[in-house]
């Protein structure tokens, strides 16, 4: 939605905003973290499952009902429980209960997280300075897949500003294809390349960038 | 699954989202795929453990510390390690200094990626269609909706956090406050100054 028109002014908090604003927040929350835990899907999964949901329940959902509906679609299409127990839920152990999240295993959990990073063979095909272009925002592997490059940043020309290392490649990862590790790079933007009106045509974007979203540019 | 296949399972849910969550929840509960008091110890953890104040101690150190702040630059995991504040969502990060000319604002509009280590769970302006859509667009105008005027000649950068790196903005120290010490200016450094929306002294 980078860049989208239509939306109207932002809502600053208030020092009185508790960190969850409904208790159903933090239960939507503590829910999807939790079956992470059972191992059937990973981040890029989730967050493509997310994006999988119908534009018109997209848009009509809340953050944490994004998540929460996104979460039992992942739920089925994983085969992980039949959509029939959503409303007639059934009293019999699952196989994956043994690897049922305990109160006592989340702070290390938590704390230990799942680093993206990778090691491979191969250095950087980019220089930092170096003039690249992207290419069209969409998954190589699978149409309609998902992709991390933003629209609002398709076809446009930046330079490289930082080489982040190899990092797990979520087109692919979505998909059950693999890791596929890649350089990754933070890419910055003028935002008169981005913007036929730019608020101000000095001002930057930097967008963190896999290498195959990408070619070099000749500089001139 | 490609997005035009994808099976719409959520639709069998409530559709209030408070008893879709229940549902679900007692769903799994019965199968025994979650535990309850799991749950309440993850939402105990980012109510009440994990929030702003880890951020605003090693950025306060950081103001006051030369040699910190550049270590916390150049390799900040060490530093973060050290700290304890390493965990999800804090599995890359990388500190990005304000100067007088430039500002920096941080934003996922793909989802609402944040450094929770550092900052908690990120504010409902944070994870909202109106920020994530017109930050990357306007930021100015965004900055002034949260009382930010920034001096002409100061540039702006928006980071737009589509991978795993996550960023935690180092605000500019205003001159009225440089005899805080560390504990002083941890005070005052907002969550909000931390991701670029706010300068240090702001209320938010």
């Amino acid at each position: 939605m980078g860049g989208r028109y239509g939306d109207v002014a932002i809502q600053p908090a208030s020092i009185t905003d508790k960190t969850f604003k409904e208790t159903w927040h933090a239960r939507a929350l503590a829910v999807t973290l939790a079956t992470g835990s059972l191992r059937q899907w990973n981040l890029d999964m989730s967050r493509h499952a997310r994006e999988c949901l119908p534009p018109k329940d997209y848009c009509a959902f809340s953050y944490y009902d994004k998540w929460i509906s996104a979460l039992a679609n992942l739920l089925v299409a994983k085969g992980v429980i039949s959509p029939d127990e959503f409303l007639d839920p059934i009293q019999k152990m699952h196989p994956l209960s043994s690897r049922k999240l305990l109160a006592a295993d989340v702070a290390g959990v938590l704390s230990k997280g799942a680093p993206t990073s990778r090691s491979v063979e191969g250095s950087p095909k980019f220089l930092v300075g170096q003039s690249v272009k992207t290419r069209r925002a969409d998954n190589k592997f699978i149409s309609g897949g998902h992709t991390r490059l933003p629209k609002y940043v398709e076809r446009c020309e930046g330079k490289i500003e930082i080489c982040h290392g190899a990092h797990v490649f979520p087109d692919t990862h979505a998909h059950d294809l693999g890791e596929q590790p890649e350089h990754l790079y933070t890419v910055s933007f003028l935002t008169s390349e981005l913007w036929e009106s730019p608020e101000n045509p000095s001002d930057t974007l930097c967008v963190d960038i896999w290498e195959s979203y990408m070619e070099p540019v000749n500089d001139p | 699954m490609p997005h035009d296949v994808e099976k719409h399972s959520h639709s069998l849910l409530p559709s209030d989202p408070e008893l879709k969550v229940k549902a679900l929840e007692t769903a799994l509960v019965k199968r025994g795929l979650i535990d309850p008091a799991a749950l309440d110890e993850i939402i105990d953890t980012y109510q009440n453990k994990i929030g702003p104040k880890n951020g605003a101690t090693i950025v306060a150190k950081a103001l006051l510390d030369k040699n910190f702040k550049k270590a916390l630059i150049g390799d900040p995991m060490q530093i973060l390690e050290k700290h304890g504040f390493l965990g999800r969502q804090g599995e890359h990060i990388k500190v990005i200094e304000n100067t007088p000319e430039l500002h920096n604002i941080v934003v996922c509009t793909l989802c609402s990626c944040y450094p929770w280590p550092l900052l908690g769970i990120p504010p409902t302006w944070y994870k909202s269609d109106e920020y994530r859509s017109r930050v990357v667009r306007e930021p100015r105008k965004c900055l002034l909706e949260f009382g930010v005027t920034l001096p002409e000649n100061t540039k702006v950068r928006v980071w737009d956090s589509t991978a795993e790196i996550r960023y935690l903005v180092l605000p500019i120290l205003p001159d009225k406050y440089k005899d805080f010490d560390e504990e002083q200016l941890s005070e005052i450094i907002s969550r909000d100054a931390m991701i670029g929306t706010a300068l240090i002294g702001d209320q938010s």
